[in-house]
């Protein structure tokens, strides 16, 4: 559907003013409790999560520094699990941009990818125009990144003060909205296999294989769940 | 050098450890995806790739928790888990209602086990 191109900036404002930006201001909110705890700053905290923008990725980068670790040694254990990030850019970057965004647009745009602005595009994104879609994508990355810095913020302030129950509710906040997200955004039989292989699969490679666990989730159980799309199709 | 302390030296650790080390891999998605286009099979690859690695860190949260939810125990994570999934299934898949229900019933039986 054909919505302009600034009607499509402010529905990907909206939606990212919705469920999936509180969901992540209280996930963030958790992030600057527990930066503070490891002993970085308020400004060293908020500068991480402007940079980075990956969660997963400085709560290991934060444990690295809490537990002394050297610089090298702390940028492998954060790139590792950065390395999910390739494909989900893959993934997105064709169905978003347009035939002549250029790549050094496609590049910044980039920055953005992380799971919840994934999830969100792989859900709305190919039902808008061309036209629209970049718009979109800004929309939501615009209203969602400031967001998560001053919830870091807000995080490292009041850290201390959120009673164990709250903080436990906190946690269980993330997967709670991907487990949904990932329900909603299934569009045909390889999605639903996905969904189920990595549900199963994940726990076992990170009995297995602590570290590179998610890369080889998804890596077996998108092959099997692809596979399984192919023969359907054929 | 040590990380947490005053002046440039933490503002350089983050920006080679965190930025650096996250960024790289989104610039190389960028070059992979230049000659992809919207319906190749390959895509279709990338793409339950990434949905199933989304899945895994969802179990591997849930199972294997971290900070304050680790007082929760596996059969009340698992509760919140149906309950939630049961509401968004009964409520019109509503994101919201299900997000509620499941924590609802975390923080209900964590209150009952206190």
């Amino acid at each position: 559907m054909s919505v302009g191109r600034r009607r499509a900036a402010m529905l990907g404002a909206r939606r990212g003013a919705g469920v999936p930006g509180m969901v992540l201001f209280a996930s963030f909110v958790g992030f600057g409790a527990f930066a503070r705890a490891a002993g970085l700053d308020f400004w060293q905290t908020v500068y991480m999560t402007f940079t980075v923008f990956a969660l997963p990725g400085q709560v290991v980068l934060v444990d690295q520094i809490d537990s002394g670790a050297t610089l090298l040694a702390a940028a492998i254990a954060v790139t590792i699990t950065a390395v999910r990030l390739m494909p989900m850019t893959v993934s997105i970057l064709p169905v978003l941009r347009g035939a002549r965004t250029p790549l050094w647009q496609q590049m910044l745009m980039s920055h953005f990818v992380a799971a919840t602005v994934w999830i969100e595009s792989m859900r709305r994104i190919p039902e808008l125009d061309r036209a629209d879609r970049v718009p979109y994508y800004l929309g939501l990355a615009c209203v969602l990144w400031p967001l998560t810095v001053c919830a870091t913020g807000v995080g490292h302030l009041i850290a201390g003060e959120v009673p164990a129950d709250i903080s436990a509710a906190l946690l269980l906040l993330t997967p709670f909205y991907f487990l949904f997200s990932l329900i909603a955004a299934i569009r045909e039989r390889m999605d639903l296999a996905a969904v189920i292989g990595g549900f199963a699969l994940g726990p076992v490679f990170h009995l297995f294989l602590p570290g590179f666990d998610l890369l080889w989730t998804g890596l077996v159980a998108g092959t099997i769940a692809w596979a399984v799309g192919r023969r359907r199709r054929a | 050098m040590s990380a947490v302390g005053v002046g440039i030296g933490p503002y350089l650790f983050i920006a080679i450890a965190g930025f650096l080390a996250t960024d790289i891999w989104r610039l190389l998605g960028v070059l992979f995806s230049v000659r992809l286009d919207e319906s190749s099979e390959s895509l279709r690859w990338v793409r339950a790739v990434s949905t199933a690695l989304i899945a895994g860190l969802v179990s591997r949260l849930i199972l294997f928790p971290v900070g304050d939810l680790v007082m929760a125990s596996l059969t009340l994570r698992l509760l919140a888990v149906a309950a939630g999934l049961g509401a968004y299934f009964l409520l019109r898949r509503s994101l919201f209602l299900g997000i509620v229900a499941g924590e609802a019933t975390l923080l209900a039986g964590l209150w009952l086990a206190s």
